[in-house]
């Protein structure tokens, strides 16, 4: 994993002091809350609904034991003793108060981690599949090329007031873990006719307001070139980017505007006016981060252990959905599920993250992720320790078996900590899987992602959820919109809205209805919800949603 | 001729907690929705806000919200401010177990 050098660290250390002094001086009254508001959103503190919120960022998702455990620590120490992880790699801590702030900040700093552009006009931290470096379909290990990024725009400062937010993912697969078609640049690793790695390079994605899937501005980028390319993205954005109108400033509505071809010309001008600038030094750069993540020492030993515990329904059932192919064959990436049925969609109690820590260290190579789905992932476990990190998972509330299945919902927090939420996603999402769990149809009902947003920013993905549910305040009353045949993945597609909206009390058997229609309908346990719905397109699920309105079409 | 005014309170976020309060007619700010004054004339609810939004390094974002009187006191209309009176609704936190934010005691 990469260490901060000592610029990184002198950097963070000198924002953290800035920030306890701005801080101070709010406390004080020398600095108005309209003078202190962009400098605590530059720190990633916001003030929600009924506390302050400190977003802090897991650059790439990665994260090693020590940080996990200081995570713990914050989040005991400071806060409720717990963390949020989000659909951007990041985690919140939801009740922090102002004057604990720069103590947090500063014990971030000890495990080289910080809170900076998770919030404002700049570009926010880099996503990556939550697998890199341990997938089997894997061209290269994306996450070199996310910290170099990550070095690169971290106080960029021709990049630090962009007309709008600016998201990067990167995948380093050609299945697409990190719905990189919704972001303003998606980066997805491919070979070229020789055999060399490169990026196909998509711009102009995203969900919110206005959904769109990002295009594709360049074929095949060579490795080298990124930094300069990435640049000459930005740069064009910069200049072409609506600053009048804050639902127009995104990068996906200036491609729309100009037009594909043309932005890629601008961008292929200004790329060959900026690329001979760049001497090298970013190059010597990617080959010191590319040392820093350096595969593991994989270990050689018997799997007999994993073989025997399968006899096991519960440990089988687990294996089952929540181990992916690692290409070590005698490794398994572990999928760690925070969303126990009931329970809040990407929290995690601190003592779950020391315990994760922990497992992290003893059997992980010392590494965690955090994915975009909200669930945390050990990498790199050897098949013969996984009984016994399923038996501390299980003791820790940490071995629901239920990853990619229906109860393994995204929620954004909406309207139980959100200022921005129209309406509550939280409660949806434990209703849903906590219904669905008590009719047993979860494994039966096979994949099946839903995701819930409480309100049109979209945090929650809803629209490239196979089943996405939308919270709005429609006339001082909740409602949910449903939108069906989302896909995130590489076939990346925008769900089509099913109808009108369900009151609270509605959604759920709106589910219920959606979901025993796609049993009804299917070809057969292979043919997963999504596949259905693309045979069978909106029609009888419209139907199962709506049966009022077909009863009356039929009178 | 103009609509009816729906009475209002005056509310913020405290500086220091970040916690929901509510302005009083005593010029003091509570915890308690219950406790807010409840202010029936649009004229004056504008001043109020202006009483408020000048206690700027005690509260920050002061803003009127509607309510309806009650039996104990102004109630909130809309289900946003409802929410705000007791915290969350997916863990025992916030205003509705007497707590605020911050680490538990």
């Amino acid at each position: 994993m990469y260490s901060y050098n000592d610029f990184d660290e002198a950097f963070v250390r000198a924002r953290v002091a800035q920030f306890s002094q701005q801080v101070a001086r709010r406390i004080d009254g020398s600095l108005t809350e309209d003078e202190f508001k962009p400098l605590r959103l530059m720190n990633g503190l916001y003030l929600q609904l009924h506390a302050y919120m400190l977003r802090v960022a897991i650059p790439y998702g990665t994260l090693n034991s020590r940080q996990m455990r200081q995570l713990a620590h914050i989040g005991r120490t400071w806060d409720k003793g717990y963390g949020h992880f989000t659909t951007r790699q990041n985690i919140q801590f939801n009740w922090p108060v102002l004057s604990d702030v720069p103590a947090i900040l500063s014990a971030l700093a000890d495990v080289e981690m910080h809170a900076i552009q998770t919030s404002g006009n700049c570009v926010r931290n880099v996503t990556a599949d939550h697998f890199a470096g341990a997938a089997a379909d894997e061209i290269e290990d994306p996450r070199p090329y996310a910290e170099l990024l990550r070095q690169w725009s971290t106080d960029h400062p021709e990049f630090q007031f962009l007309p709008r937010k600016f998201k990067i993912a990167i995948t380093g697969s050609p299945n697409d873990r990190a719905v990189t078609k919704a972001h303003d640049i998606g980066l997805r690793m491919v070979r070229n006719g020789r055999g060399e790695p490169g990026f196909e390079v998509l711009v102009g994605g995203g969900l919110g307001r206005t959904p769109m899937i990002g295009q594709i501005v360049r074929e095949f980028l060579p490795v080298a070139d990124l930094l300069p390319y990435v640049e000459a993205i930005l740069s064009v954005y910069n200049m072409l980017g609506r600053r009048d109108n804050k639902y127009k400033a995104r990068i996906k509505i200036t491609l729309h505007e100009t037009g594909r071809d043309e932005i890629r010309r601008l961008v292929e001008e200004r790329f060959a006016e900026i690329r001979p600038e760049f001497h090298g030094h970013d190059q010597a750069l990617l080959d010191d981060i590319r040392a820093a993540f350096a595969p593991p020492a994989f270990r050689n030993a018997p799997v007999d252990a994993h073989t025997a515990a399968q006899v096991a329904p519960a440990y089988r059932a687990w294996a089952d959905t929540n181990l992916t192919r690692h290409r070590n064959d005698q490794y398994a990436i572990v999928t760690v599920s925070l969303k126990a049925h009931g329970d809040t969609p990407g929290d995690a109690t601190s003592d779950q993250m020391d315990v994760l820590a922990d497992l992290a260290r003893r059997f992980g190579h010392d590494e965690l992720r955090i994915s975009h789905e909200q669930n945390v992932i050990l990498p790199h476990v050897h098949k013969s320790d996984l009984p016994e990190v399923y038996a501390a998972l299980k003791a820790a509330g940490l071995a629901t078996a239920n990853v990619g299945l229906i109860s393994d919902i995204i929620a954004c927090p909406g309207m139980d900590y959100c200022a921005l939420a129209t309406a509550r996603s939280i409660p949806v999402a434990q209703d849903i899987a906590t219904r669905f769990d008590d009719l047993k149809l979860e494994h039966d009902i096979g994949p099946l992602k839903i995701k819930i947003s409480g309100c049109i920013n979209a945090c929650g993905h809803h629209h490239v959820g196979h089943i996405g549910i939308l919270g709005l305040d429609r006339a001082g009353v909740e409602n949910y919109q449903i939108t069906l045949g989302g896909d995130g993945t590489e076939t990346a597609v925008i769900g089509e809205r099913a109808g009108p909206g369900f009151a609270y009390d509605e959604i759920v058997p709106a589910i219920e209805r959606l979901v025993l229609a796609y049993l009804d309908q299917r070809e057969g346990p292979e043919e997963t919800f999504l596949a259905a719905y693309r045979r069978l397109g909106l029609a009888p699920f419209k139907a199962a949603l709506y049966p009022a309105e077909g009863a009356q079409d039929a009178a | 001729m103009s609509r009816k005014f729906s009475p209002k309170v005056v509310t913020a976020n405290d500086l220091l907690v970040g916690d929901v309060v509510y302005f009083t007619a005593a010029d003091q700010w509570t915890r308690n929705h219950t406790e807010a004054e409840l202010i029936e004339d649009e004229a004056h609810a504008q001043i109020r806000l202006l009483d408020a939004s000048a206690q700027r390094n005690v509260i920050v974002g002061a803003y009127l919200a509607d309510a309806r009187a009650g039996d104990h006191g102004p109630e909130p209309v809309h289900f946003r401010e409802v929410f705000r009176t007791r915290g969350p609704s997916n863990y025992a936190m916030g205003k509705q177990v007497g707590e605020r934010p911050g680490p538990r005691s």
